[in-house]
């Protein structure tokens, strides 16, 4: 049986799933039976290739063609035109948006080209229910060096001079996280891997699991070795099926193999994972919770020390990391500490994945090498701000990190420097926001978001909080008082003092960021009762400009409590007390007739 | 399953090489089957049946085969250009099973151009 000629990579992460690609699968095999073709061509279901912005998307080798926003509609004509005529199809292409011309290759659209994939080596390049496609890219083969030609300790060495360090948000030392559990006293020694991924716009995790279970596995197991472990959990939470799904396959293919369980590899080291799902705490991505629910204990953090790596789950040393730093693992040993601590910047070492959403062209997954810039990230690779307008901020680490202004952009990322303005590194979300974004609103969303997902132990983190919110909500109804902004930062200062676990620990953030570059918003609210950025409802209201209004009555159809009327062809009428200021009218009219004072 | 030693990671690497040489494009070799309207009407599909049957007999594991669009000279198709790593493209043209598999085993595996059924050697110059 001849091999395939061509392999067409369709994307079956859970954001292309969900826009239809296995749809487009059923078409792609009906199109390729109709030209014969099934047997010269191949399609793999590969995890998330990070450029999501334009999904559902399918890289077509040889040539690397990228396909996206692709619809079913589209298959006959592709099919017919690129994989049986050769010629391939340029309205399916990416087309940068100030250009003409489509970019065909993937390497050299401006949004890949830029990144440098270590922890996503293998995203979109193999199929992630087939352990023969992990090995034929080079995996395991650094689980083999760790076990036939390293001591343990020379593997904690290694990891240690990496300067690998926690890519769940801690950003602690890996290597040195190692070294406390391997040289605990306990019975048995565990190994946790943290896929609870709770942070909203964050899908780092998700996407290596996805796309690369094998590369988390493999990470796991030198690992254990070095620490001395035979027994894993990967915690992953139950938001995440697909996840779930290709980790359990994976874990099955690799025992098969003798990659995982008794004897691996033969020679003679035993190490078996086992998948335990959350239940949707976002407080179970904190170590200690995650412990305690693993445990079937409700989730609370506890006091540290003792730390996991001298006492975790079932009360034995626990070395627990992040699905990204796993990952690195891997490659670390295969290619070494030197090679590894060459990337990054003196105190950060290597890449990071991160979300970048929000109001930026290009949404997706990236991983970039340490040190680059912001203005690199938002700018080069993100494409810019959504329909070119102005930007605000941009928030990196999660609902607990700060908001960055436009004077620091060209800061160059690492774990101290953001830390320095105001903000974390965190798990490596980066909402990017815009001139119609309010900062209150902002530190308001967050806020709220926390106090939901509060377990309530601390009374400052659970009291602190509540109050936080309502501070900011009145203040976003035009009810603030001067002495508030004080008041809020006398709350941060108390919220942080008196938690004991990372929510709380870092709550303050979003407010204290805001209020330090963002103090003027604070004020039009509060004394103005004005919201700069047009968003506070209780202070906007909605204006028809009678000189662009052309009559065409659009707003009217689309308004849900009749408050516009008119005629067709006159300026219409906007009735300011029926209007709820859903801001529909500003979002349909085509004139920009419409204006929010 | 036989569990496998850390010889045999090598072994699956080489076993799953042409997936990899097709995925990362580091081919040796690349053969360009000249299909569009004119080519499949010419009998272009036979030829490319032919190569992926020859590509398994002789187990060329670092040769990418691929499709284009008419390359303009319909009147000689079937055509296939053979491309292999630093050389100039060669056009063959007016082609059968037969020639198919001698063009194969001589320039793609062997590396010499097979002159008596070659059109051109070299790109049109786009000015």
């Amino acid at each position: 049986m001849a091999e395939h000629r061509m392999h067409l990579m369709l994307c079956a992460g859970t954001g292309c799933v969900s826009n239809r690609s296995l749809k487009i699968e059923e078409s792609l095999e009906k199109e390729l039976k109709k030209h014969k073709l099934e047997e010269e061509i191949l399609i793999v279901r590969t995890g998330c290739n990070g450029f999501c912005a334009q999904g559902p998307i399918m890289v077509a080798h040889p040539g690397e063609i990228f396909y996206q926003m692709l619809t079913e509609k589209d298959i006959p004509h592709l099919v017919e035109e690129h994989f049986l005529k050769g010629r391939p199809v340029k309205k399916l292409m990416y087309t940068p948006p100030e250009e003409k011309a489509p970019v065909p290759k993937m390497g050299d659209i401006g949004f890949f080209r830029e990144q440098r994939l270590i922890a996503l080596r293998n995203r979109g390049l193999i199929d992630p229910e087939r352990i023969e496609e992990y090995i034929a890219r080079g995996g395991y083969t650094g689980l083999a060096k760790a076990l036939t030609s390293m001591r343990p300790n020379e593997i904690i060495k290694e990891i240690k001079d990496s300067g690998l360090r926690g890519r769940g948000g801690a950003g602690f030392p890996t290597g040195r996280k190692w070294e406390f559990t391997a040289k605990a006293e306990g019975e048995e020694k565990y190994i946790i891997c943290n896929a609870d991924e709770g942070d909203p716009g964050a899908f780092m995790d998700r996407s290596i699991v996805e796309s690369d279970p094998h590369s988390v596995l493999e990470g796991m197991t030198i690992g254990a070795r070095a620490i001395g472990a035979h027994h894993a959990y990967i915690y992953i939470r139950t938001e995440y099926p697909i996840a779930v799904e290709r980790m359990r396959k994976a874990i099955n293919q690799a025992k098969e193999y003798g990659l995982l369980g008794e004897d691996i590899l033969g020679t003679g080291f035993r190490f078996d994972v086992s998948v335990h799902r959350g239940a949707g705490a976002f407080v179970c991505g904190e170590e200690t919770s995650l412990i305690a629910s693993l445990e079937g204990r409700s989730p609370e953090p506890r006091i540290r020390p003792p730390f996991p790596a001298q006492s975790g789950v079932w009360g034995m040393p626990t070395n627990i990391n992040n699905v990204e730093t796993w990952a690195n693992v891997p490659e670390i040993i295969n290619r070494g500490a030197g090679w590894y601590s060459q990337l990054g910047t003196d105190t950060s070492k290597g890449t990071k994945v991160f979300s970048l959403v929000g109001k930026v062209k290009n949404t997706g997954l990236i991983e970039v090498p340490m040190g680059i810039t912001l203005r690199k990230i938002i700018y080069d690779i993100g494409g810019g701000i959504l329909e070119d307008k102005k930007f605000k901020a941009i928030q990196t680490g999660g609902p607990s990190g700060g908001c960055i202004p436009e004077e620091l952009l060209d800061l160059p990322i690492d774990y101290e420097r953001l830390t320095e303005a105001g903000s974390i590194m965190g798990s490596g979300g980066m909402i990017v926001m815009d001139e119609g974004t309010c900062m209150v609103d902002v530190a308001r969303y967050f806020v709220d978001f926390l106090r939901g997902e509060s377990c309530g132990k601390c009374t400052s983190c659970r009291e602190g909080l509540e109050s936080m919110y309502q501070i900011l909500t009145e203040i976003c109804e035009g009810k603030g008082k001067e002495s508030d902004v004080e008041l809020l930062e006398e709350l941060c200062a108390a919220i942080a003092d008196g938690s004991m676990c990372a929510l709380g620990g870092t709550a303050s953030n979003p407010v204290l960021s805001t209020i330090r570059y963002f103090r003027n918003e604070y004020q039009s609210h509060i004394r103005d009762q004005e919201c700069p950025a047009g968003v506070c409802r209780e202070l906007i209201h909605y204006l028809i400009d009678r000189e662009k209004c052309t009559g065409c009555l659009l707003c009217v159809k689309n308004c849900p409590s009749d408050a516009i009327t008119g005629k067709r062809k006159e300026p219409v009428n906007l009735n300011q007390e029926k209007c709820i200021k859903c801001g529909i009218c500003f979002e349909v009219c085509k004139f920009k007739a419409v204006e929010v004072k | 399953m036989p569990k496998l030693k850390p010889e045999d990671l090598e072994q699956i690497s080489e076993r799953m090489r042409k997936m990899v040489v097709l995925r990362e494009g580091a081919a040796r070799a690349k053969i360009i089957v000249h299909m569009g309207t004119c080519g499949i009407a010419a009998g272009a599909r036979k030829i490319m049946a032919a190569i992926l049957a020859l590509m398994e007999e002789k187990d060329a594991k670092d040769v990418i085969v691929t499709s284009s669009g008419c390359a303009g000279l319909c009147s000689r198709e079937p055509m296939i250009t053979v491309e292999l790593k630093g050389e100039a493209p060669v056009k063959y043209v007016d082609l059968t099973e037969d020639k198919t598999r001698q063009i194969f085993d001589e320039h793609v595996m062997g590396g010499k151009i097979l002159a008596k059924y070659a059109l051109a050697i070299g790109s049109e110059r786009v000015s």
